[in-house]
């Protein structure tokens, strides 16, 4: 559904985004995560048919993001990285707006804007003046504006930004709904925890370049290399390491735990359980050390190399 | 789609635009007082001072200043409210950019045109609203009181300038919206078109004053000629691109010399291939400029002859019996066939090209253009004269003028162009560029045309003008 190949972008000399290539499945959430100033919003602003690219190409929908601009915003529907709303407007003219500069007829705005303000709990404050709304009403309505024309893809600046957590669990929810609607959905967040939770895949960008792309545990392994166990044993014991069978790298140990780095822990830990009970030594716990997507973003925004998947 | 329907559909989503800022703007007190005072209020308090300005003049037997006064103040009630069209057009733009609500409004399918006309449309429907119901409270209350109605041409005038104006101002101020990103920075910008807009409502008082009406045309021609160009500059401006490429009023220096060291080098690596760079890419580059700045300086000349028949020289006042002894008295004074005098013409010429340029660089190139065709108008003007006395025009321009302008001319003409080309980048920036890229690049462009070509032509004409000239004029021309 969004193909880009090579994309780049450079503003009077500076390269913003540079040889970006990134594609996003029909029914696929991809998050794209970096620092600020990596490239996010330039990147999804060239996929909106706002900017165009310096080079390589873009297709959003089937459609080229510079040859077919107007297409692809009928078909983009873009959740902007500041809601700027028109606070004197109230919610329903607002989105009648916005409808009409889709150009969807009055019947349509109307049916569509009484679904989503329902999905979002907003129906209440349909009548309100946007001035009046919270930040997390002003969001959850900028993001209503973003479906209202009913975009197959939708590129989503920070979705969940300024909500409570009982609103951005909606939000959440809500994402899951349209990529079971088959929509294609790229994220830009800085909510780690998200877009592990939401993202089929993961695309991390730096200094304008994707750096890598992959599932989350598919970045876990490439960044963090296989996973660590750790053993805790019921009483101190020196040498433990000692007793570790082949095949497993001792990484690190303490008076009562070891931990170590295994391919295969299905082959690996019972081999190790059974060499401690035969060392005569009582396993408290053995579980595998959490690999965090936190550690993988930041090894990966300040690793000098480019990491390929 | 046909251009009929696509230019209704245009309209269709121009007017979705239009109306929800229209609508904002009536909920907005801050706009609505100011235009509801000047449109009731200010009529009503012009009435009195013409009623009151009627019965002083009329007591002192002076009527025909109350005559000039009255329709001079229907020109005044026209552009108060209109006024209000320039601060609504920076808050539409540059306000709206700076609350971050463009974005959403850019990600529509609208096009660049439906929005930036839209946004016209909404920054001069309330004010020209106002302005015709503030004439119309005006003339209805002189008709009640005074029993006096406006010729009719006068009415469709004030109308027509009225609205013309509005136009101006706010095509002006979206072009200044479009290059700032705070309604702070627009606002300061302002002044670029308040000062010559209010220089216009003095010269157009003068006129009314004056009773000549019908040079009210003239200025409503100038003022479509001025918003057709602002408009199209505005067009070019008010894009996704340029819109969103600019988050910042920072002002890089590095940058911009760097920019501006590349496009004034292009690529040259020695004087000579510089040189060369100049002859085989600028000045082609500069080819439909020179050619609009050929025409405009012929048209120059005819003007200049044409005004010689209409406002001739008193033949008293031209004597050419000893023209030669008048010319060496002249020459001498003049300090001709001297290294001051050469220094003297040539820094006359060149200062004379530099203030065409400033002027040029911010006025699209027309003021450049309306002055370098002030000498040629000149030429024009005085041969007009001697051809109407029968004196031989050929010698005298042969023997006065040709010598030094084979180089003067094509030096003005490389210059205007090359001026032209910098005022019209603002009307039409090169495509994928930055403004300020392609104005930099411009004024590179103009750089290597004066230093690489105009100002060597100027030096060696001036020595033609002051060593070679005058003595080709004493052989000529006739004296004892």
């Amino acid at each position: 559904m969004i193909q880009a190949e090579g994309l780049g972008k450079s503003f009077d000399g500076f390269q913003a985004v540079d040889r970006v290539s990134l594609d996003v499945r029909a029914g696929e959430v991809v998050a794209l995560l970096g620092p600020n100033g990596a490239g996010k919003t330039t990147t999804v602003r060239m996929l909106a048919s706002l900017l165009r690219p310096s080079r390589g190409r873009a297709t959003v929908a089937g459609f080229d993001v510079v040859a077919a601009a107007p297409e692809v915003r009928r078909r983009v529907g873009l959740l902007t990285e500041h809601h700027g709303l028109y606070t004197r407007m109230r919610a329903t003219d607002y989105l009648d707006f916005f409808g009409r500069a889709y150009g969807l007829p009055r019947p349509v705005i109307r049916e569509r804007t009484a679904y989503w303000m329902r999905t979002f709990d907003l129906a209440d404050s349909a009548g309100k003046r946007l001035g009046e709304y919270s930040k997390g009403m002003r969001q959850k309505l900028a993001l209503v504006r973003a479906l209202l024309h009913d975009p197959p893809v939708l590129l989503l600046d920070e979705p969940t930004s300024a909500m409570d957590p009982a609103s951005a669990h909606q939000v959440r929810r809500s994402i899951e709904a349209l990529r079971s609607e088959q929509r294609a959905l790229l994220i830009c967040t800085h909510n780690l925890s998200e877009a592990e939770t939401l993202a089929d895949r993961i695309a991390i960008i730096r200094a304008g370049r994707l750096i890598a792309v992959g599932t989350a545990s598919e970045l876990k392994r490439t960044f963090l290399g296989e996973p660590v166990m750790e053993l805790r044993l019921a009483q101190q014991v020196d040498g433990a390491a000692g007793l570790l069978p082949g095949g497993v790298e001792p990484v690190g140990s303490g008076p009562t735990w070891l931990r170590y780095r295994t391919s295969n822990p299905e082959t690996a830990n019972p081999e190790v359980l059974s060499a401690m009970a035969d060392a005569g030594l009582k396993v408290v716990t053995l579980a595998p050390l959490e690999q965090t997507l936190e550690a993988v973003y930041l090894l990966a925004v300040g690793a000098p190399a480019e990491v390929g998947l | 789609m046909t251009t009929a329907a696509a230019r209704r559909t245009m309209l269709q989503g121009a007017w979705v635009v239009a109306g929800r800022e229209v609508r904002d703007q009536l909920r907005d007190w801050r706009i609505l007082a100011p235009i509801g005072l000047l449109t009731l209020f200010f009529p009503l308090l012009m009435n009195l001072t013409a009623r009151t300005a009627m019965d002083f003049v009329n007591r002192y037997g002076a009527p025909i200043i109350a005559e000039r006064l009255i329709p001079f103040l229907l020109m005044v009630v026209g552009f108060f409210p209109i006024s209000v069209s320039l601060v609504i057009a920076l808050e539409t733009f540059a306000g709206e950019r700076e609350r971050q609500s463009l974005e959403p409004l850019l990600a529509t399918p609208l096009t660049n045109a439906e929005l930036y006309l839209g946004k016209m449309l909404a920054s001069l429907v309330a004010p020209l609203a106002a302005a015709y119901l503030g004439i119309g409270v005006y003339l209805t209350g002189l008709l009640t009181s005074l029993e006096w109605s406006p010729p009719p041409v006068l009415l469709i005038e004030v109308f027509v300038l009225t609205t013309v104006q509005a136009i101006v101002m706010v095509a002006g101020a979206v072009v200044i919206s479009s290059l700032t990103t705070s309604v702070r920075a627009a606002n300061l910008l302002a002044s670029f078109i308040i000062i010559p807009v209010a220089q216009l409502i003095i010269g157009e008082s003068l006129i009314m004053f004056w009773g000549r009406y019908h040079v009210l045309w003239w200025i409503i021609v100038g003022l479509l000629l001025i918003g057709a160009l602002l408009v199209r500059s505005g067009l070019q401006l008010f894009n996704r691109e340029e819109l969103l490429s600019r988050e910042l009023d920072i002002l890089d220096l590095r940058w911009a010399w760097r920019t501006f060291r590349r496009a004034f080098l292009d690529g040259a690596v020695s004087p000579i291939s510089w040189y060369a760079g100049v002859l085989r890419r600028t000045v082609p580059r500069l080819g439909t400029c020179l050619a609009i700045l050929g025409l405009v300086l012929i048209v120059g000349i005819v003007l200049g002859a044409g005004l010689a028949r209409e406002w001739p020289i008193p033949s008293e006042m031209l004597k050419f019996d000893d023209v030669r002894a008048t010319l060496s008295g002249n020459f001498q004074s003049f300090g001709m066939f001297t290294g001051r005098g050469w220094w003297w013409v040539f820094t006359n010429n060149v200062r004379a090209l530099l203030l065409a340029s400033a002027l040029g660089a911010f006025t699209f190139g027309v003021l450049a253009v309306v002055l370098l065709m002030a000498p040629l108008a000149i030429v024009g003007y005085f041969a007009g004269n001697l051809a109407a006395l029968g004196e031989p025009v050929g010698l005298y321009l042969a023997a006065l003028v040709l010598p030094h302008a084979l180089l003067e001319v094509p030096a003005a003409l490389l210059a205007g162009a090359a001026i032209l080309r910098l005022g019209l980048v603002a009307v039409s920036p090169a495509g994928g560029r930055s403004l300020g890229t392609s104005w930099l690049s411009a004024l590179a462009e103009w750089s290597r045309v004066m230093l690489g070509l105009v100002i060597p032509l100027l030096a060696a004409a001036a020595a033609i003008e002051v060593f070679l000239t005058p003595r080709l004029a004493l052989l000529l021309l006739p004296g004892g």
